[in-house]
């Protein structure tokens, strides 16, 4: 059955769509707190620790995300948990997303330079008031814009979690494809959509980027 | 938990797997090929003066970059037909990655492109080189050793990237995954090896690059 | 008792020593000042002073103080002991007012409101009354270096160590820094300072400490021995600075 594409399939696609959002939000923010311990864990002064995270990281950055959600998707029920694609979809990119914003962090955090350490030191800062007056809020500026460029990042990323069959933007559009027959449409609008969400996304943290005042 | 991990129950498929990997570097190598081309071609077009030229290759790079890859694969594998543009699957894989990485790879070699400085270029004739000698070593290694890191990452990226393709039935590595689920029903064990393929190939891909870098631009710096 | 009493002090960096078997002492209200080629080791001698180095061997007492000793509360050491660096270091996320404020607020637990005064008079002080609100970037070199200056002050040191603090300047910024050691030294702060303004030193200074490969090589008053250098090696020095 071929029909026209209608008003309703475009709301159909905004729906699906905030699946996407929801999801990419969830890797950010999960992700996030992993993230958070992998950087620690980078830089740390104890070997092992970093080797740990070192090892995660280029675990996880040396292998394609698609893998990692099949192996979450068919893995996690092998163990006695039985999830489904949402949970398996919401898992891999939270892991995925914490060794990639560990790294941002880390080199967030490390591009302070260590010149403002001293300076702190020199007025009898403690080494923790250093870290949480001097050295973490301009490590956080200086996060803020590549972390809303990851979350760019992301957003494209949850599109492969339609081929667990997780019904995000990219799986709504092959079901309404499917049922259409008209893909170029469709795929266009798809495309469109992630366009608008990515290139805010980008728009801003471009903006975030040239009003930070930090040393590095 | 009692499930039995048979990993062994995948040995009758290394040729498989071996195909996989040969196809894979194919479609890597290939792709990174043409999208040097297109990012060169983009890369100028961004920097000129011509305002039609400048405005397409902003377009293209903001659209590509925008977008997630495999919604740009399925246009062009399920879109183009409906424009009477018939492409294979693996013609169409390579037609998609190449569009995507030329993006970035713009990117990268605009860069590279502006850290030239023309008076060292003027510095290296005044000290008597020939054209050729002064590009050589005052243009192009200096361009090349500043882009080299960005493209050994993308193309990295790139090798992860091609396992998506799978999706519209290109027999590359991660497409025997698939395969060898089917026959076998190991699914966990199929995907966690093929995955596992994958980190051996880009850990190897980052030693070799690592080591041409060194052996290219450190060991030799004044080249 | 002198407020500084450097006794013997040895420091390396890995293999190399930086500084050898030095002993040096800086009584209250005098101003030093440490001359010497570059990589000689006087910025590694001032911050020995405050502790931002840790010494191999020696003693070094300032204000009662022993700073080489593992028992002594560095924290309170340096909050006696200001210290301003070459390249400004002030907090970039801060505004000026709030960079002042930091340290008075987190070390010395003092109100916001209090906090706020001393750092309206110091910034005053420095001549920058109209830039409390401005940030860092939003600043020139000589400026920032002057907040440097005041936020240091504005812990009421004992004494100040000043580490090149015109160096990065532009030639045309030097002075208004320089106006401002000069008010402190009329005000008699301990001051010790490493400097290539040899007019700054020899007019302000009362005393000249020339560093050479890790030794104290001269020390005398300021102006006799930057006038009549005793040794070839200041001699050079110098000849080498004033041209
Ligand atoms: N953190 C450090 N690690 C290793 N060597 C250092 C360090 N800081 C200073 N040095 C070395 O110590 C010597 C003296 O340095 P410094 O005190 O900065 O000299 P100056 O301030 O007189 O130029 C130099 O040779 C320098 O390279
Ligand atoms: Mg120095």
């Amino acid at each position: 059955m071929i029909r026209e594409l209608g008003l309703n399939d475009i709301v159909y696609l905004l729906e699906a769509s905030r699946w996407t959002v929801a999801l990419a939000l969830i890797a950010i923010l999960a992700g996030g707190v992993l993230g958070l311990i992998v950087a620690v864990l980078r830089i740390v002064s104890f070997k092992p620790a970093n080797w740990l995270a070192i090892g995660y990281i280029n675990l996880i950055q040396g292998t394609p995300l698609l893998g990692q959600l099949f192996i979450f998707f068919f893995g996690l029920p092998l163990f006695g948990i039985q999830i489904g694609a949402w949970e398996a979809a919401a898992l891999a990119l939270s892991i995925n997303a914490s060794a990639f914003l560990g790294e941002i962090w880390r080199g967030s955090l490390q591009s302070v330079s260590p010149r403002q350490w001293e300076a702190g030191a020199a007025l009898g800062l403690t080494y923790w008031q250093r870290l949480t007056s001097v050295i973490l809020p301009q490590a956080v500026r200086i996060s803020i814009a590549p972390t809303v460029g990851y979350l760019m990042q992301l957003v494209k990323d949850t599109s492969l979690t339609a081929l667990i069959g997780f019904i995000e933007l990219t799986r709504a559009s092959q079901i309404l494809s499917a049922a259409t027959f008209k893909p170029l449409q469709v795929y266009g609008l798809a495309a469109i959509v992630y366009f608008v969400i990515c290139f805010s996304l980008s728009r801003l943290s471009e903006h975030l980027e040239k009003r930070t005042h930090a040393a590095r | 938990m009692n499930y039995n991990f048979r990993f062994n129950a995948l040995a009758p498929y290394t040729g498989e797997i071996l195909r996989g990997i040969s196809l894979t570097l194919q479609l890597t190598c290939l792709t990174m090929a043409i999208a040097l081309v297109i990012g060169l071609f983009m890369a100028l077009a961004r920097m000129s003066d011509n305002r039609v030229l400048n405005v397409a290759a902003r377009v293209y790079v903001e659209a590509i970059r925008n977008t997630p890859l495999l919604v740009q694969l399925f246009i062009v594998f399920f879109g183009l037909p409906s424009l009477g543009i018939r492409l294979d699957a693996y013609l169409a894989a390579v037609i998609g990655l190449s569009i995507n990485v030329g993006a970035y790879a713009s990117e990268i070699l605009r860069a590279g492109i502006q850290s030239i400085r023309p008076s060292q270029v003027e510095a290296g004739r005044a000290l008597g080189m020939t054209a050729g000698q002064t590009f050589r070593s005052v243009v192009l290694f200096p361009a090349v050793k500043a882009v080299y890191p960005a493209l050994a990452s993308q193309f990295v990226l790139l090798l992860l990237a091609t396992s998506v393709v799978s999706s519209l039935g290109v027999g590359e590595l991660f497409h025997q995954a698939t395969f060898i689920d089917s026959r076998t029903y190991r699914s966990f064990e199929s995907y966690a090896l093929i995955t596992v393929t994958y980190l051996v190939l880009t850990l190897g891909f980052r030693a070799l690059f690592s080591l041409v870098y060194w052996l290219v631009f450190v060991r030799r710096p004044r080249a | 008792m002198p407020l500084v009493e450097i006794t013997d002090i040895h420091k390396s960096f890995g293999k190399v020593d930086v500084l050898k078997n030095i002993s040096l002492t800086v009584e209250k209200g005098e101003i030093v000042s440490v001359i010497g080629r570059s990589g000689s080791g006087k910025s590694t001698l001032l911050r020995c002073i405050n502790g931002l180095e840790r010494v191999q061997s020696g003693r070094i007492v300032v204000d009662g103080m022993e700073v080489t000793s593992p028992a002594t509360n560095i924290n309170a050491l340096r909050e006696r002991v200001g210290m301003v660096f070459q390249s400004y270091n002030l907090f970039p996320h801060l505004t000026v007012e709030r960079n002042v404020t930091l340290a008075l607020k987190k070390v010395r637990r003092m109100s916001n409101d209090a906090a706020r005064d001393i750092a309206r008079t110091m910034v005053a002080k420095v001549g920058l009354a109209d830039k409390l609100g401005a940030y860092p970037d939003e600043l020139s070199g000589g400026q920032q270096q002057r907040v440097a200056i005041a936020r240091s002050l504005a812990m009421q040191p004992t004494m100040m160590l000043f580490d090149e603090i015109t160096s990065a300047l532009d030639p045309e910024l030097v002075g208004e820094v320089l106006k401002v050691l000069e008010e402190l030294a009329r005000e008699g702060m301990t001051m010790m300072l490493v400097t290539h303004e040899m007019n700054f030193a020899k007019n302000v200074a009362d005393r000249v400490v020339f560093m050479h490969q890790g030794n104290v090589h001269e020390d005398g008053p300021a102006r006799d021995t930057l006038i009549e250098p005793r040794t070839p090696e200041l001699r050079s020095f110098l000849s080498a600075v004033l041209h």
